[in-house]
C-alpha cells in the first residue's frame, strides 16, 4: 500500500471521514489563515480523497487549529481534526519544522514549552510571587517524571532531527 | 462547586506573572478554594503536541490531571491553550477505554494512574456557570468606566460538540461577564476571529502569524476601545508581544492595552493595578494607566 492510501486509512480508522464533502468552500471561506496565507483546506481534503500526496505540504502547518471551519462544514466534516492527524502522520515521516522541534527541545529540558526567563522571575518577585513557580520547574523529582514520559513514548526519537 | 486546583500554565507564571496574581486574588476575593497544582508541567501545549504525538499528548495532559485525581479537586485553568489539552485529553481517556489504558501503561513507569475522577474547567466557564453576571455584579466595589474589545479565542467556545457553552458564531456569556464589572463590551468586525497564534503557527511561521494578528488589530483600532480584553494568555502574548512586531512589521503605531480577565475582574474588585501587573505588559499605554489608576483611586 503507499503512502497515501495509507493516509486514508488511518483517518477512517480515527473516525475521520471526509468522503461526504461537496466541495462548497465554506471552510476555506471561513479560515482566518487562509485570507493571507496559502492555506487552502478544501484542497487539502480533495487531495487526501484522491490519493495525492499531502504530508509533504507545507501549509498543513499554517492552520491555528480555530476550528471555525469544522463548526461551520455544512456535511459535519471534522476539518481541523484531520489535518491534525495529517500534521502526526507527516511528523512520523520525519517532517516537521525546526521551530518546532524546538519546542519539543523545551519541554524535554525544562518541562515547559515556556520555560521561566530572567526578566519574569524579577516581575514575579515585584508582584510579591515565589520567583520560581510551584511547578516542574521547581521540583527536579517532577521535572524526571516529565521526561519519563516523553521517553516511554519515545517522543526525543520522534522529533529528534532525522 | 468542587475543590479547585489552579493549572496556570507556562506563559502565566514563565511570562505574564500578573495573571498569576490577579487570578489568585481574585478567587480569593470571590471565596473560591483553589490551590496550587505542584510539580505540574505543560499542560502540553495543544497546537503543537497535539500536532505531534497523540500518545505523548495524552500522557503529559494526564499526568497533570492526576496531579489533581490525588489532591481530589478539579482543575482550574485560565487558558484558553490548557483548556483545549487538559479537557480535550479528559473527554478522550475517559470516554475511550482503550486509550486510557495505554496511556496509564506510559504512566505506570512514573508511578502514576488516570482515573478519570475529576472534570477540567476554564475560569470564565467557572464564573459564568457557578457564579453568573448578576451575582458577581454584588462584588464589585469600583465599577469600569473602560470600553472593551473582547476577544473570546477560539478553544473556549470550539469545538462546540464538547465545550457546552452553546454556538461560537455570536456567543455572549464572556461579554456578560465583563459587563458585570462595569464595563461596555464594544462589538468590532471579525470579533471571533483567531489572533494568530495558535496551532504551531507563531511558533513556525512569525510573520504569518502577524500578519493575521494585523487585521484583527485594524479592526479593534477602528471600534475605539480602551483596551483588549481576552481569557487566554498566548492571545495575550501574541496581541501583547505580537502588537509590538506587528508595529514594526507594519510600520503601524498601535498602541492597545491588554488585559486578562482576571485582571479587568481584579481592578472591579478594588485590588490595586500594582498588584495585577497591568504594567507590566510590553505595550505601554501611558494614558490608559493614568485612567486605570483614577477609576483605581475613585477619582474617574
Amino acid at each position: 500500500m503507499s503512502e497515501d492510501e495509507e493516509v486514508v486509512k488511518v483517518l477512517k480508522a480515527a473516525g475521520l471521514d471526509m468522503l461526504s464533502c461537496m466541495h462548497c468552500g465554506t471552510c476555506t471561506g471561513s479560515c482566518p489563515s487562509g485570507r493571507t496565507t496559502g492555506l487552502n483546506t478544501r484542497r487539502i481534503l480533495r487531495d487526501v480523497r484522491k490519493n495525492r500526496p499531502v504530508l509533504e505540504n507545507k501549509d498543513l502547518w499554517l492552520c491555528t487549529t480555530c476550528y471555525t471551519c469544522q463548526e461551520r462544514c455544512p456535511r459535519g466534516i471534522k476539518i481541523t481534526d484531520i489535518l491534525l492527524e495529517l500534521r502526526r502522520l507527516a511528523v512520523r515521516e520525519g517532517l516537521m519544522l525546526p521551530e518546532h522541534r524546538r519546542v519539543s527541545e523545551l519541554v524535554l529540558e525544562y518541562g515547559h514549552a515556556v520555560p521561566l526567563d530572567e526578566e519574569t522571575r524579577k516581575k514575579r518577585e515585584e508582584l510579591g510571587l515565589d520567583p520560581v513557580p510551584n511547578t516542574a520547574q521547581h521540583s527536579p523529582e517532577a521535572l524526571e517524571q516529565v521526561r519519563t514520559l516523553l521517553r516511554t513514548c519515545r517522543f526525543d526519537e520522534l522529533t529528534a532531527e532525522k | 462547586m468542587k475543590k479547585l486546583s489552579l493549572f496556570l500554565g507556562c506563559i502565566v507564571q514563565n511570562r505574564y506573572p500578573g495573571i498569576e496574581n490577579a487570578t489568585k486574588l481574585c478567587l480569593q476575593q470571590l471565596d473560591i478554594d483553589a490551590v496550587d497544582l505542584p510539580g505540574a508541567s505543560c499542560c502540553p501545549a495543544p497546537g503543537v503536541f497535539k500536532s505531534f504525538d497523540k500518545g505523548t499528548w495524552l500522557s503529559l495532559a494526564s499526568r497533570n490531571i492526576v496531579i489533581s485525581e490525588k489532591m481530589e479537586r478539579d482543575v482550574l485553568t485560565v487558558c484558553n491553550g490548557c483548556y483545549a489539552s487538559l479537557a480535550d485529553a479528559n473527554i478522550e481517556l475517559k470516554s475511550d477505554p482503550e486509550l486510557k489504558a495505554h496511556t496509564n501503561m506510559c504512566l505506570k513507569g512514573v508511578g502514576m494512574e488516570y482515573q478519570g475522577t475529576v472534570e477540567v474547567r476554564h475560569i470564565i466557564e467557572l464564573l459564568y456557570t457557578e457564579i453568573g453576571p448578576e451575582k458577581l455584579k454584588t462584588y464589585v466595589t469600583t465599577p469600569l468606566n473602560l470600553k472593551v474589545a473582547l476577544h473570546y479565542g477560539c478553544h473556549m467556545v470550539k469545538p462546540t460538540k464538547d465545550r457546552k457553552l452553546g454556538e461560537s458564531e455570536t456567543p455572549t456569556f464572556f461579554d456578560e461577564l465583563v459587563e458585570a464589572t462595569g464595563a461596555e463590551s464594544v462589538d468590532y468586525t471579525d470579533k471571533m476571529m483567531c489572533c494568530g497564534a495558535g496551532g504551531g503557527v507563531r511558533a513556525g511561521h512569525i510573520e504569518e502569524s502577524l500578519e493575521m494578528l494585523e487585521h484583527k488589530l485594524a479592526c479593534i483600532q477602528r471600534a475605539g476601545v480602551d483596551c483588549i480584553v481576552n481569557a487566554c494568555p498566548f492571545c495575550h502574548l501574541q496581541f501583547d508581544k505580537g502588537q509590538l512586531a506587528v508595529n514594526e512589521k507594519f510600520g503601524t503605531d498601535y498602541s492597545i492595552p491588554v488585559l486578562h480577565y482576571s485582571q479587568l475582574l481584579g481592578l472591579a474588585l478594588g485590588i490595586s493595578p500594582e498588584k495585577l501587573g497591568i504594567e507590566q505588559n510590553d505595550v505601554q499605554n501611558l494614558e490608559f494607566l493614568a485612567k486605570v489608576y483614577e477609576i483605581s483611586a475613585g477619582i474617574r
